[in-house]
């Protein structure tokens, strides 16, 4: 008997010390993303406040001239920023209702096969990476655009907005899918039991059940929006106007892709600036996020 | 209609009656030629062991099985005479209500909750909706527990409190008949004897149709029971009648606790 207990012993206390190995590999790797984020954000901070202060916070977050190689240079980044939120905004003005009910037809309406279908497609849809939506917008929304409005040029905002809209609506669509599917059934058949249709309990009790998981959705399309690159830097035009919605712009992110290559003092201490203030955005965006999040799970 | 008229004069005058109702879930034969005349303004209990088809002859009267893929329904249910097939569905539902197993109020408010039904009914001014929801949770007993909190979520009331925010809301579209789906089986005793009352008291106004599994529940309160057998009615009498005198042997086994 003693000896099971002594052989028990060593058991539980190799198994102890295996247990330990293993959370610190795992706390250590758990580390790495902190550390990245905090690295980052550093990084950000060091490099992007000297220009701040140099050119003073105002004249920079609400300048509305961007001349960054002219002999006299200005460092306005308004433009950008109101190119960043009137895309983000215009391109949810689509995609939101677009993807709303796409979700509410793939959760509540569509036949399984046809569900399955169109679900893949969605997928597909968000793994599409943004240099194809790019060529996308370059070859088919830019020229049509440019008949369409009889413009001398398509690549402006509203052709960033159209593609952007399209790059946003499968994160709208899936997790929205997602939240309605989550809405009990029990929920359901209490509306139908008190003689409301199907329609009517889908957008009466289930849509707004799944309220914070559509929230959400919107969120993450946002932050999927503003942060897009690639993509609009090829429908934007690219050119430092004030947005207007047939102008050329840039937005902040391609204000300070395509100056990178070849800044230098000042103009480039700016554009780490620039990409501190989106930054900036995109922390906003998940704290709201992490808000809504948090009160959907309390009830 | 003369034949219905005939029937009716059989059994005082009955609110729901079923004609050779056979159903199928796939080729799953679950309910077996039933016939059945529920009496008005009497509480009429289902009872039999899981499975029998109590559940599924309960949601066939609102047509809540419409919405599962592969059933078969054959034969006749008529509401007052009238063929159940030839009305809309949500307009059976709302003059037949239902109130499920587990207390399902929506993540909205108390008010919200019981004006759901009338505003779909197209009720949307606000004194009526007002006088509705007060008259519904009265008729529920759980007025004075809530009227103070009309606002606030039903989904922080008490699952007794729920079940009976249900029925309220139920009665809210001013149904003929409720049918209440073993609705007492989650909750406590004290619960459940607080909804038999209010059973009781509702039956002047309602016809009420109710599943349970608790055949003391059914000895309580129901005027008339209905006992299921994989699928069969095997027996359907006045409550004392078949707890007492029941006429066929496997309905007294089961009520003497010999299966099931």
């Amino acid at each position: 008997m003693d000896g099971t207990v002594t052989l028990q012993k060593s058991r539980l206390k190799k198994q102890k010390s295996v247990e330990n190995i293993f959370k610190t590999i795992f706390l250590i790797f758990g580390m790495f993303s902190i550390a990245f984020v905090i690295f980052i954000s550093i990084f950000l901070i060091i490099s992007g406040v000297p220009a701040i202060t140099k050119i003073g916070f105002f004249k920079f977050m609400f300048g509305t001239k961007w001349a960054s190689t002219a002999a006299k240079p200005s460092f306005g980044i308004l433009p950008f920023i109101l190119t960043s939120v009137y895309g983000t905004c215009g391109a949810l003005l689509v995609s939101v209702p677009v993807g709303i009910f796409c979700a509410v037809y793939l959760a509540k309406m569509a036949p399984g096969p046809v569900a399955a279908a169109v679900r893949e497609a969605v997928d597909l849809l968000a793994a599409i990476p943004s240099v194809v939506y790019g060529l996308f917008g370059m070859i088919i929304i830019v020229p049509s655009v440019r008949k369409l409005f009889n413009l001398p040029d398509g690549a402006n905002l509203f052709s960033a907005t159209v593609v952007l809209a399209i790059m946003v609506l499968p994160s709208i669509i899936s997790e929205s899918e997602t939240a309605l599917r989550a809405v009990p059934k029990e929920y359901e058949e209490g509306s139908l039991a008190l003689g409301a249709t199907y329609t009517e309990t889908v957008f009466k009790v289930s849509l707004p059940a799944a309220r914070s998981g559509v929230l959400t959705s919107v969120i993450l399309g946002t932050g999927r929006a503003i942060g897009e690159a690639m993509a609009v830097m090829m429908v934007a035009g690219n050119v430092a106007n004030m947005p207007g919605i047939f102008k050329s712009v840039r937005f902040l992110t391609t204000a300070v892709a395509s100056e990178m290559s070849y800044s230098s003092g000042l103009q480039r201490q700016a554009l780490f600036s620039i990409a501190l203030v989106l930054f900036f955005f995109i922390i906003m965006i998940n704290v709201v996020l992490r808000k809504l999040t948090s009160k959907g799970e309390v009830k | 209609m003369i034949f219905t008229e005939k029937r009716q004069g059989d059994f005082m005058s009955s609110v729901i009656e079923t004609k050779d109702l056979n159903l199928w879930y796939g080729k799953h034969h679950a309910l077996m030629d039933i016939n059945m005349a529920v009496p008005k303004n009497q509480i009429t209990a289902l009872i039999g062991p899981s499975g029998c088809g109590k559940s599924t002859f309960l949601r066939t009267l609102n047509r809540m099985n419409d919405q599962i893929e592969g059933v078969r329904i054959e034969g006749e249910i008529s509401l007052r005479g009238e063929n159940i097939k030839n009305l809309d569905a949500n307009v059976l539902r709302s003059r037949v209500g239902m109130v499920f197993q587990k207390a399902n109020p929506f993540p909205m408010s108390i008010y919200d909750n019981i004006a759901y039904g009338p505003r779909i009914l197209g009720v949307h001014k606000k004194k009526e909706l007002d006088e509705i929801v007060e008259t519904s949770l009265k008729q529920a007993a759980i007025w004075d527990e809530c009227k103070d909190r009309l606002k606030t979520s039903a989904l922080g009331m008490s699952g007794g409190q729920q079940q009976r925010l249900c029925i309220a809301r139920a009665l809210a579209v001013k149904p003929e008949v409720l049918l209440l789906d073993e609705s007492t089986s989650a909750l406590d005793p004290v619960s459940t004897s607080k909804i038999e009352d209010l059973l009781l008291e509702l039956k002047k106004k309602y016809t009420i149709i109710m599943v349970t599994h608790n055949m003391q529940q059914a000895a309580r309160i129901a005027d008339r029971t209905a006992f299921f057998l994989l699928g069969e009615l095997i027996e359907y009498d006045n409550t004392e009648k078949i707890f007492s005198h029941p006429a066929d042997k496997r309905t007294e086994d089961y009520i003497t606790g010999r299966f099931g």
